[in-house]
């Protein structure tokens, strides 16, 4: 590809490669019909801001206090999750492992970044890191130390290797504190990283300590 | 579908960098990421490609490029993901003649000269890059 910067920047503005290359991909797509401009504005914002992390924890919280929809989501993850309207846009299925005493789960995607986007939203930025793909599965109790996370030894580690037929979340264990509580007051305790197996759900406590 | 153990052979020995665990609020550090993604999820959308062959052939870009991705979560490292992510995108167009390769750098650098041919502050015009005898008051 070659690059003129011969021109003077007196007066114009600069568009710099990927920018120009992007907005003619935009470009000819909408000139031939494939896409809609407007629509790609609606697909950022809705996979910044309102798919996130929430709709992951409520399939959480309900399977804490739901041992039927629990034992459904066990065996049939793309279908329990579906019922409550998550839906993969990829046609992809859902498996939920879930965390006990004996084994912890923890999720990667070695080749790219295959995620759960339906129920998680869009991928932490260390989940796409060449770090964590290398090591989640070379090195995985290194990485949850990293995050803080210190599992007895006598804890079996399970790595999911993410496709793109398959995604997988991570159901964690229900923490003790928290007993009696309805599913809303449930759902804050599910963070987005429990659900990928970095971190444990929070406890009450933690829940009502103020943010760092 | 059965779980690697953490018994599975450890890659040859280098040095391992720590995770971006904290840097973990932006999904795109440039606007034209979040427009390259957007475009993808909306031919997806369209079945215009499947999503498996989406990240068969953007996984065989990333697997070329590893090593400005080996360290920390950066602006550079995101920049390098999404190159591929933008690579693998145009691939697939072509693949699927939706766009060719040399129209698609045409109009690249037709944007380029609009972006060059507008005053600092004013909205790009695509039809900025054409000639005066272009307009639509041409007789």
């Amino acid at each position: 590809m070659s690059h003129d910067h011969d021109h003077d920047h007196g007066a114009g503005s600069h568009l710099d490669d990927m920018t120009a290359r992007v907005m003619a991909l935009e470009t000819v797509l909408a000139e031939k019909g494939l896409i809609d401009p407007a629509a790609l504005d609606a697909i950022i914002d809705t996979y910044e801001t309102k798919v996130g992390p929430r709709n992951g924890a409520r399939v959480v919280a309900r399977a804490w206090i739901d041992p039927a929809f629990a034992e459904w989501l066990a065996r049939d993850g793309t279908a329990a999750i579906g019922s409550m309207g998550y839906t993969g846009r990829q046609g992809e299925h859902l498996h939920a492992v879930f965390n006990t005493d004996e084994v912890h789960h923890l999720v990667v995607c070695t080749l790219c970044s295959c995620y759960p986007w339906s129920v998680l939203g869009l991928p932490p930025v260390w989940y796409k890191s060449h770090a964590y793909r290398a090591r989640a599965v070379s090195d995985p109790r290194g990485i949850l130390a990293e995050f803080g996370l210190h599992l007895p030894k006598s804890t079996k580690l399970r790595v999911w290797d993410s496709t793109s037929e398959m995604r997988y979340l991570v159901v964690p264990r229900r923490p003790e504190g928290a007993e009696g509580w309805d599913m809303e007051a449930l759902v804050p305790l599910v963070t987005r990283n429990s659900m990928i197996g970095t971190e444990l759900a929070l406890s009450p406590a933690a829940l009502k300590a103020p943010p760092p | 579908m059965s779980p690697s153990e953490q018994s599975v052979p450890t890659p040859p020995a280098k040095a391992v960098p720590s995770l971006p665990v904290d840097a973990d609020r932006q999904a795109f550090f440039e606007p034209w990421q979040a427009k390259a993604f957007a475009l993808t999820v909306s031919l997806n959308q369209a079945g215009l490609f499947a999503w498996n062959e989406w990240t068969e052939v953007f996984a065989a870009a990333l697997a070329t490029t590893d090593a400005p991705m080996a360290g920390a979560w950066t602006e550079a490292s995101a920049r390098a993901y999404y190159l591929c992510w933008l690579e693998a995108l145009e691939r697939l167009i072509a693949r699927h003649g939706m766009a060719d390769a040399a129209t698609l750098k045409t109009v690249a650098e037709a944007w380029k000269r609009a972006a060059e041919a507008t005053p600092h502050g004013a909205p790009i015009r695509y039809e900025a890059h054409l000639p005066e005898s272009g307009g639509p008051g041409r007789p």
